[in-house]
């Protein structure tokens, strides 16, 4: 859904410095956004600031920014992937049926991982061999991928995970740090890599900027594209092995609503939702606070639907504040 | 004659909508009984009320993700009027139902129109927020069939002229859609903006206002939608038409409104929220059951947008062979 550009652009005389240029970024507000967050937290309820307890709270976040990575790379290639939340649901939909033909935990984590792949190429293959624009295509498939784990659930549930495949979500690997903390630090580090010192990376944000221009520089950008959903199923597997896993249990229903939340963690990273810029240190910012938030409020016992509200009007307003405070500037500069 | 027809995505859809009803009716007669079919179009037409809407937003080159929450804030708030006033007239509830949609539809139009934020961000931030004040206003308590009035839960089944009420509405908002499309100054800027954004500028239309105008639309018809929603379900709660905003997009996919903006009619919007409701009913009577409705409409929608895009693509001269061999 790009949109035209209808005001002219302007052109500074000089570029600002790299400390300036720190300072002014979307990083900075982030991270001045999770201090306050993290202060108010700690002022706000004394059981915040106990490491066990901070823990827990990474439980909240961990499984949506696994995808949101992946989610980041294909948002900055200017597709968007609202299918996620469905894939969890049909991969732990198969590994619950693995359970029940008698499959080990190795082979479970197999299986999850393989429908995730199997969706993401079921996405990536309409999309970059028909050619049809993603959103729509992913609205369908999000029915599709769900109601498959509908037609085989009905109003039933997959119980009787082996007590080995409970590590996953419930696993730690070193003192407070649980398999799926280790896990979404290590996911940041791969992925901050790719996007932003590989080859691919570069292709990722040229594809975002101008498609064209990238296939006459010798971008393929089909393949690109491809291998990006992919990487979006493929993650979205790995959080229906560690969401599973956590719960011990599949319904039709599970993850329902993520892909929304998993996309609002990404533009709330400062990935621009109409393609060609973003960081992940950004992503990873967003969901600490993401995380924050929802944990916060529920020392307070706030109920959950009082955080989304929270969420949404930190979305608008976190892209709104930027927008109006350059509105003023401009306005008091005349 | 045939080639132009099959290029021709409302006689396609007409086709197909035929041949499915015409499949069932091969086993199971009574589904295509007159009577029947008017069932069918009743329980479709909240449906085809919102996809109307959201295809003005969409034609636009926006989306409208918040309409089922709008739906359900509205919804709500027309039944606590109900149960704290009994004796309010009913008429005077839809208005205040579409005058808050279109109050919510404006909040979105203004973040899209003054700041510039992209639609789809926007609606997605307002969609939490709107269920969230349900809650808010609640505190997540129901309020059921028995707290609201009688003459809150018949108007929508009031028989008039064998039909009932929800049917009427229905039919008047497609004749009132088809006229603002084809015959007002605004629904010929909807198609201009999400044709083509620059031209639109420079024959004089204003882009932002007139989306602001699409989700005042799109905003007041969900408005309107909540009331119908809860009288006909008698019940309100947070939850009401949780996740229906992709049930809307759907209906507009599937009856051809490019999501990229600019193309699209009122005929496709309501023919593709028809074929939906003719899935939907048609699945409990040839004993398909209810949970494989979703994947059902997934394929259905992949179907839909990938025979528009070859349509799509055919269309349209070519004027500079060079630049369109990319």
């Amino acid at each position: 859904m790009a949109d035209a550009q209808l005001s002219p652009r302007n052109i500074p005389d000089r570029l600002q410095g790299r400390g300036a240029r720190l300072l002014k970024s979307w990083e900075a507000l982030l991270v001045i956004v999770a201090m306050a967050i993290f202060l108010g937290n700690s002022l706000a309820s004394p059981y915040f600031l106990d490491p066990w307890n901070l823990s827990d709270a990474t439980f909240n976040f961990t499984e949506k920014a696994m995808i949101a990575f992946a989610m980041a790379l294909v948002i900055i290639s200017g597709e968007i992937d609202l299918s996620v939340a469905s894939i969890i649901a049909l991969a732990s939909t198969a590994m619950g049926y693995a359970v029940q033909l008698g499959f080990d935990t190795p082979a479970l984590v197999a299986v999850g991982l393989g429908v995730g792949l199997l969706c993401g190429a079921v996405n990536g293959l309409l999309i970059t061999g028909l050619g049809l624009p993603s959103i729509v295509v992913t609205i369908g498939t999000m029915s599709l991928f769900r109601g498959l784990a509908f037609i085989v659930l009905g109003d039933q549930a997959f119980t009787g995970y082996p007590s080995s495949f409970s590590w996953f979500g419930q696993g730690y690997v070193w003192w407070v740090f649980s398999f799926e903390f280790t896990l979404f630090l290590l996911l940041a580090v791969i992925y901050g890599v790719l996007l932003h010192k590989t080859n691919f990376g570069r292709a990722v944000y040229a594809i975002g900027n101008n498609q064209t221009a990238a296939l006459f520089s010798g971008v393929r950008v089909g393949r690109v594209k491809f291998i990006l959903f992919l990487m979006t199923g493929l993650m979205a597997g790995l959080a229906s092995v560690c969401l599973t896993s956590r719960l011990g249990s599949t319904r039709p229903s599970i993850a329902l609503g993520w892909e929304l939340e998993v996309v609002t963690m990404v533009v709330l990273g400062g990935v621009s939702i109409l393609g060609g810029s973003g960081t992940i240190p950004g992503v990873v910012l967003a969901a600490l606070i993401m995380g924050m938030v929802t944990f916060g409020f529920g020392l307070l016992n706030v109920p959950g639907i009082v955080m989304s509200i929270f969420i949404g009007l930190l979305l608008i307003s976190v892209i709104a504040l930027p927008i109006l405070w350059q509105h003023a500037r401009r306005h008091f500069a005349h | 004659m045939t080639a132009k027809l099959l290029k021709n995505r409302e006689a396609l859809l007409v086709v197909a909508i035929a041949v499915l009803v015409a499949l069932i009716a091969l086993r199971f007669p009574a589904f295509v009984a007159p009577g029947n079919l008017a069932r069918v179009y009743n329980d479709t037409s909240i449906l085809i009320i919102l996809a109307l809407g959201q295809m003005a937003v969409i034609l636009t080159r926006c989306i409208d993700l918040s309409m089922a929450a709008n739906l359900a804030l509205c919804g709500m708030v027309a039944a606590m009027l109900n149960t704290a006033f009994p004796g309010l007239p009913i008429p005077l509830v839809i208005v205040t139902a579409m005058a808050l949609g279109a109050l919510l539809g404006m909040i979105n139009g203004t973040l899209v129109w003054k700041l510039d934020i992209p639609p789809i961000v926007v609606t997605l931030g307002t969609l939490t927020i709107y269920r969230g004040l349900i809650f808010l206003l609640t505190n997540g308590k129901w309020i059921n069939a028995h707290e609201m009035s009688v003459a809150f839960k018949a108007l929508p089944r009031l028989d008039i002229a064998g039909a009932p009420v929800l049917s009427w509405l229905s039919l008047a908002m497609i004749a009132l859609m088809f006229v603002v499309m084809s015959r007002t100054a605004l629904g010929r800027a909807f198609h201009a903006v999400g044709g083509n954004p620059h031209a639109a500028v420079y024959t004089g239309i204003d882009v932002g206002r007139t989306r602001f105008f699409a989700y005042c639309l799109s905003g007041a018809l969900a408005g309107l939608s909540g009331y119908l929603w809860v009288s006909r379900y008698a019940v309100a709660y947070v939850d009401i038409a949780a996740g229906f905003e992709l049930d809307i997009i759907a209906a507009c996919v599937i009856g051809g409104i490019s999501i990229a903006g600019g193309i699209g009619s009122v005929a496709g919007a309501v023919l593709g929220a028809l074929l939906l409701g003719v899935i939907k009913n048609a699945l409990p009577v040839i004993n398909i059951s209810p949970f494989a409705q979703m994947a059902i409409s997934g394929t259905v929608i992949i179907i839909a947008v990938a025979v528009n895009a070859r349509a799509e693509r055919r269309k349209g001269r070519v004027i500079l062979r060079k630049a369109e061999a990319v």
